[in-house]
């Protein structure tokens, strides 16, 4: 039988990949990616959990972090534009002027 | 048995498109292998008896985030990036990729999940229906956070419209 044990394992590794992603591409779209996917590794812990506890509350809080990550969409990728329109790259290591 | 064979199947297609999201040297191809990611958590949704967030994940995450993701890499015409180097700090990233996963695994082990304090139980889903249960509990628990919410969104959206102008 599948327990929820087994969704947060689950859950556990693709924060992890999600985690590797972020820190070693250069590429802020691909970042942005792997945040999202460290994202949606947390709502399928909410909604595990939810359905072992016999709550709502966990599918809630999924609905509300679904709705911060496509706000939060709408600005990074309007960021990106920005920083795009500035510099004419999108790899993170072209952007230190504030590096000592 | 079916059902711990059809989770092993869609949790390896799971993990198997997140490490390819962050190895794809085309951006194209990491955001179609995350829309399969999002598909197979769809499935674990439908599988956890929540199937209204089963479709709520594949309207919102693989129909609009995605869209956006690569309409904006359309945009700005990211092609591959060719022979030079596309990552950086792979050694240092993997170590820490794996404590976090340790630390999960060892909170996991380590303690115990609650006994059932719900009475949400599948055949509740079942005869309700998940959408009226969330419509509930939405509107009358969590009406605040669901105002607020509204909020944020005026709040994202003007603050996408101006931070894309030309001339504020």
């Amino acid at each position: 039988m599948i327990s929820v044990y087994h969704y947060m394992i689950l859950s556990a590794i693709l924060f992890a990949i999600g985690t590797f992603g972020v820190l070693t591409r250069k590429n802020m779209i691909v970042i942005f990616m792997c945040i999202e996917l460290m994202l949606n590794s947390v709502n399928l812990t909410f909604i595990a959990l939810s359905r072992h506890l016999g709550n709502m509350d966990g599918q809630i809080f999924v609905f509300f972090v679904m709705t911060v990550a496509a706000a939060e969409a709408a600005v990074g990728l309007a960021l990106i534009i920005a920083f795009f329109r500035n510099k004419e790259s999108i790899e993170v290591d072209d952007f230190n002027l504030l590096k000592w | 048995m079916f059902e711990s064979m059809l989770f092993t199947m869609v949790a390896l297609v799971a993990i198997l498109s997140a490490f390819f999201v962050t190895k794809c040297r085309n951006p194209v191809n990491s955001a179609l292998c995350l829309v399969t990611n999002f598909l197979c958590l769809s499935v674990f949704y439908v599988m956890l008896d929540a199937p209204f967030m089963a479709a709520i994940q594949i309207m919102v995450y693989a129909g609009a985030i995605m869209v956006l993701i690569v309409f904006v890499i359309m945009l700005l015409n990211i092609g591959s990036v060719g022979k030079s180097r596309y990552t950086h700090g792979l050694l240092g990233a993997g170590v820490l990729g794996f404590l976090f996963f340790i630390i999960a695994a060892k909170f996991v082990a380590g303690g115990e999940v609650a006994n059932r304090v719900g009475n949400v139980t599948s055949q509740v889903v079942l005869d309700y229906g998940h959408t009226e249960l969330i419509g509930t509990a939405m509107f009358t628990e969590f009406l605040l956070p669901f105002e607020i919410a509204s909020i944020l969104l005026l709040v994202a959206i003007i603050g996408a419209v101006i931070l894309s102008k030309r001339k504020v």
